[in-house]
């Protein structure tokens, strides 16, 4: 263990440290604002013709500098843009990240696309539009505002009309927008509407839908030989009997970083597999209990609220785990890159291909200008998964084997062993009550490791750790406030008079950590919302009058008598071994509001939980495409009952030991709630929040408050397993 | 050489006996639609027909095919004439990342094949063998019931 540097404060006592937090500690590695009065990323990128243009033959090109992470984020940007262009949907076509092409959004991530790329998108289309009558007047020597536009045309009262086309060449987009044009009259485009997403069709055909099914001409395929996971390296290995195996083309070898290159990819595998079987060690410690090592270990604290006032006489407190929860998308994975005549370009299903661009520049040693990373689908990655990785990997490989096309992808067991995992973390809650049984003071204190490690150096990317001599990574910082990370949601959204919160970051990661969706929100939401129903039991009321009694915000309310009502929570029968329960919470205390009810049913004998009904409403201001924002609460339901009923990595002294599915056990089919149902509340006047993260705090508090329900114990520690509910029962 | 019949052709192919389905259609065929997803027969991603049953391509090796028939998820339709299940998805929008869900159409196939009128836990039991990590898991049961025409 590193000695504490003069910032750190051991084991979180009463000094509080301040500290200057950069707009590079988010991760998010955006270019500088210049236009401050626009909306979104026009700030950084003003001009028109990054984001949109028109040519002669009528079709209209958008760019984004966000990706489609499944999300249904190229649906939802294509409507923004129609709508305000006032152009059918089929007359445009999207660029998405690349760094070639698009301009820099970032990253994308933490339900910030609609806010970045949508508006930015939405006030350009306008600015666009408007050219476009601008021209036309200019053509006609009419008044701009006695024109028109409707499905790609702008006309004049007395029935003249001109198509976008043929005002393409009278058009210079290389201008900065406006903030404020005339806006298209509301209504009648596909703002609202449930547009089926683009990219679905290709995907249920066999489509080429994603990274892994690009072959681009002479590609070879790549596997990389490591250990069995972070924190472990492999002895020597008999490289001269795999270079004659068949198919072998190059065995790439620099420091520790390892690869073999096939033509073909079951022969690369195959070699790959006879490389791997060399013993390896561990290269790490570990701790046994992570809970207690991250309230030992030296932390920068912060307080992030301080409201002062009275206590109440009435105490409880009560302390919350979250262990390391892993990314584990389906697909493994992939990258492609071609190095050449002095370039490269990198094939990557990243969730930042400019940051991303950085680090593989300083890896490889290229300038930034001739590395180009293209965005391509790969499987859901759900946050900083191994997608940069594998993409560095494929990249140093590519420089090895110039001109031919490389395609990388991890085999299961590596992205299971090697990808960045979700902190662990503890919560320690404690409150007070008034005589009236409403909370007097409330106190919330939040352990955790990073919740970013995304890559902009060589350092944060394996590649860059196993060459020699290795690149080092920048040392991890907090996500400043009011996004945070591992104290992303501790601020309460409840108006409790007296509140103190503090962050507790914790930066040394005996196991390897970054992003997964909804950073520490899923646990300080888990944590804040089962605390909140205990304390409605100490206060004798029914848990969602006790949350509606301590909110002034009114969508919060309309969230949680939406859920409360489709649920039935009033009319709620009890019978044995049955529970309900409830949770809420705004994402971000900044994006949508999201309420989850469920119910289930316990096992007594083996304390297994049935599933029932789930009935979610979330308000993301204005919807752009309502069937979307259900797709995306209903998976994020899903996946977050998963996490919080089974999912935990495991260790030993000698690697994590959660290497495949079997020993990483998620929700199957069977285990499936019996309905998940989504209101979406629509505000048509109110900006577009982001959504996709929204769901995952809720969906776990409302969990734990049924099984608390249910049995009458409360489980304090994720994940709330068959076992764990069995023991509590006695 | 090989000859394998698939997707209503008969194709032959040159890879080794032990060399695992998937990477025969992926890799010497071109296919998309089976993917990898853990070769280890834990995920179902890549799942296909062999006649009418489902396999797991990754654990499957070219030699054990024998003249069985093999239908990938390309042999169910096509986008511009996808088949009843792709319909189903499609309709009910049954896709996140969507990198599982050819691995669920072809399984629910098998299914309808073999019951058409499935019970509720009939299909869950059915798509037990498959994951998916994004949880679009309950429009996946919507599209499947459609397919069979038994709505909830
Ligand atoms: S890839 Fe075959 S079961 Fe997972
Ligand atoms: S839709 Fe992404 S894994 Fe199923």
């Amino acid at each position: 263990m590193r000695a504490p540097s003069r910032r750190l404060v051991v084991g979180g006592g009463a000094l509080t440290v301040f500290f200057a937090l950069s707009v590079s500690a988010t991760g998010q590695g955006k270019p500088t604002v210049k236009a401050p009065e626009l909306p979104g990323d026009l700030r950084t990128q003003p001009r028109l013709d990054a984001w949109i243009r028109v040519g002669a033959d009528g079709r209209i090109t958008i760019f984004t500098g966000k990706a489609e992470l499944g999300q249904g984020l190229k649906t939802a940007i294509l409507q923004i843009a129609a709508d305000e262009l006032d152009a059918p949907l089929d007359q445009l076509d999207l660029v998405t990240a690349d760094t070639g092409l698009t301009p820099n959004e970032g990253v994308t991530a933490g339900s910030h696309s609609m806010q970045d790329s949508g508006a930015a998108i939405r006030n350009a289309a306008a600015n666009v539009r408007w050219l476009l009558i601008e021209a036309a007047a200019r053509r006609w020597s009419a008044e701009p505002q006695s024109l028109a536009t409707g499905h790609g045309t702008v006309r004049a009262s007395d029935g003249r009309s001109l198509a976008y086309g043929e005002l393409a060449s009278g058009l210079d987009l290389s201008v900065d927008a406006r903030p404020a044009v005339p806006p298209r009259p509301r209504g009648g485009g596909p703002i609202g509407q449930d547009v089926p997403r683009v990219d679905i069709p290709a995907k249920l055909a066999g489509g080429q839908a994603y990274i892994q099914d690009f072959r681009p001409p002479g590609m070879v395929h790549a596997r990389l030989v490591r250990g069995p996971s972070y924190g472990t390296a492999l002895g020597e290995a008999d490289i001269a009997a795999v270079r004659a195996m068949p198919g072998v083309i190059a065995v790439v070898q620099k420091g520790r970083f390892l690869a073999v290159v096939a033509e073909g990819e079951w022969q690369a595998i195959q070699a790959q597999q006879r490389l791997q079987a060399a013993p390896s060690r561990s290269t790490a410690t570990r701790p046994d209990d992570i809970h207690s090592w991250l309230l030992s270990a030296p932390a920068q604290v912060e307080v992030i609220l301080d409201r002062g006032g009275a206590e109440g006489a009435r105490t409880a407190s009560a302390a919350y785990t979250r262990p390391y929860l892993m990314h584990g998308s389906i697909g493994p994975s992939c990258a492609v890159a071609q190095a050449k005549h002095g370039e490269l370009t990198v094939w990557t299903h990243s969730q930042g291909v400019f940051p991303l661009r950085k680090a593989i520049a300083q890896l490889v040693g290229l300038p930034p200008e001739k590395v180009r990373c293209r965005h391509m689908e790969g499987a859901g990655c759900y946050g900083h998964n191994g997608a940069d990785d594998a993409a560095g990997d494929a990249a140093l490989i590519a420089m090895a084997v110039p001109g031919r096309p490389v395609r990388v992808q991890w085999m299961r067991d590596q992205e299971h062993g090697w990808e960045p995992l979700g902190s662990a973390m503890v919560a320690r809650l404690s409150a007070s009550l008034t005589p009236e049984g409403r909370v007097a003071s409330w106190r919330h204190d939040v352990w955790s490791m990073t919740h970013s490690t995304r890559p902009q150096e060589a350092g944060r990317l394996l590649a860059g750790q196993e060459v020699d001599p290795p690149f080092q990574a920048p040392p991890p910082r907090p996500i400043p406030m009011p996004e945070g990370g591992g104290d992303r949601n501790a601020i309460p959204l409840y108006a409790f008079p007296t509140a103190r919160v503090a962050y507790h970051f914790v930066p040394e990661m005996p196991l390897r950590v970054s992003a997964l969706r909804s950073l520490g929100a899923h646990m300080n939401v888990f944590s804040i919302e089962s605390f909140v129903d205990e304390l409605a039991l100490l206060a004798d009321e029914d848990p969602v009058a006790f949350r509606l009694a301590h909110l002034d915000d009114s969508r919060a309310h309309d969230v949680i008598n939406a859920a409360a009502r489709s649920f039935g929570w009033q009319a709620w029968r009890r019978s044995h071994g049955r529970g309900r329960g409830f949770a809420f919470a705004r994402y971000k205390n900044l994006a949508a509001y999201c309420a989850v009810a469920l119910e289930l049913e316990v096992e007594p004998v083996t304390g297994e939980v049935w599933l029932g009904r789930v009935v979610s409403a979330v308000d993301c201001g204005q919807a752009i495409n309502p069937d979307g924002i259900r797709n995306q609460i209903e998976g994020a339901i899903v996946q977050s009952l998963s996490w919080s009923m089974l999912e935990q990595v495991g260790w030993d002294a000698d690697r994590r030991t959660s290497f495949d599915w079997s020993a990483y056990p998620i929700l199957r089919f069977p285990a499936l709630p019996q309905s998940v149902e989504v209101e979406v509340i629509d505000r048509p006047t109110e900006p577009f929040l982001g959504v996709g993260e929204a769901g995952q705090g809720p969906a776990a508090a409302a969990l734990a408050n049924a099984v608390a329900d249910a049995t009458g114990k409360r489980l304090r520690d994720l994940p709330l397993t068959a076992e764990k509910v069995k023991a509590a029962m006695g | 050489m090989t000859t394998l019949h698939l997707n209503g052709a008969v194709r032959s192919v040159s890879s080794a006996q032990d060399t695992p389905l998937l990477y025969v259609l992926r890799d010497e065929l071109g296919l998309n639609g089976a993917k990898f997803g853990c070769g280890l027969g834990q995920c179902g991603a890549c799942t296909v027909l062999l006649d009418d049953r489902p396999i797991f391509s990754c654990v499957t090796p070219l030699g054990s095919v024998g003249d069985r028939v093999v239908t990938t998820v390309e042999g169910l339709g096509t986008e511009a004439a996808p088949g009843r299940v792709q319909k189903a998805f499609e309709a009910e929008q049954a896709a996140q990342c969507g990198y599982c869900i050819a691995g669920m159409i072809v399984r629910a196939e098998a299914l309808l094949r073999k019951t058409p009128k499935p019970s509720e836990r009939g299909i869950r039991a059915a798509l037990a063998p498959n994951l998916c990590r994004c949880g679009t898991h309950m429009r996946i049961l919507r599209a499947v019931r459609r397919a069979a025409g038994t709505p909830a």
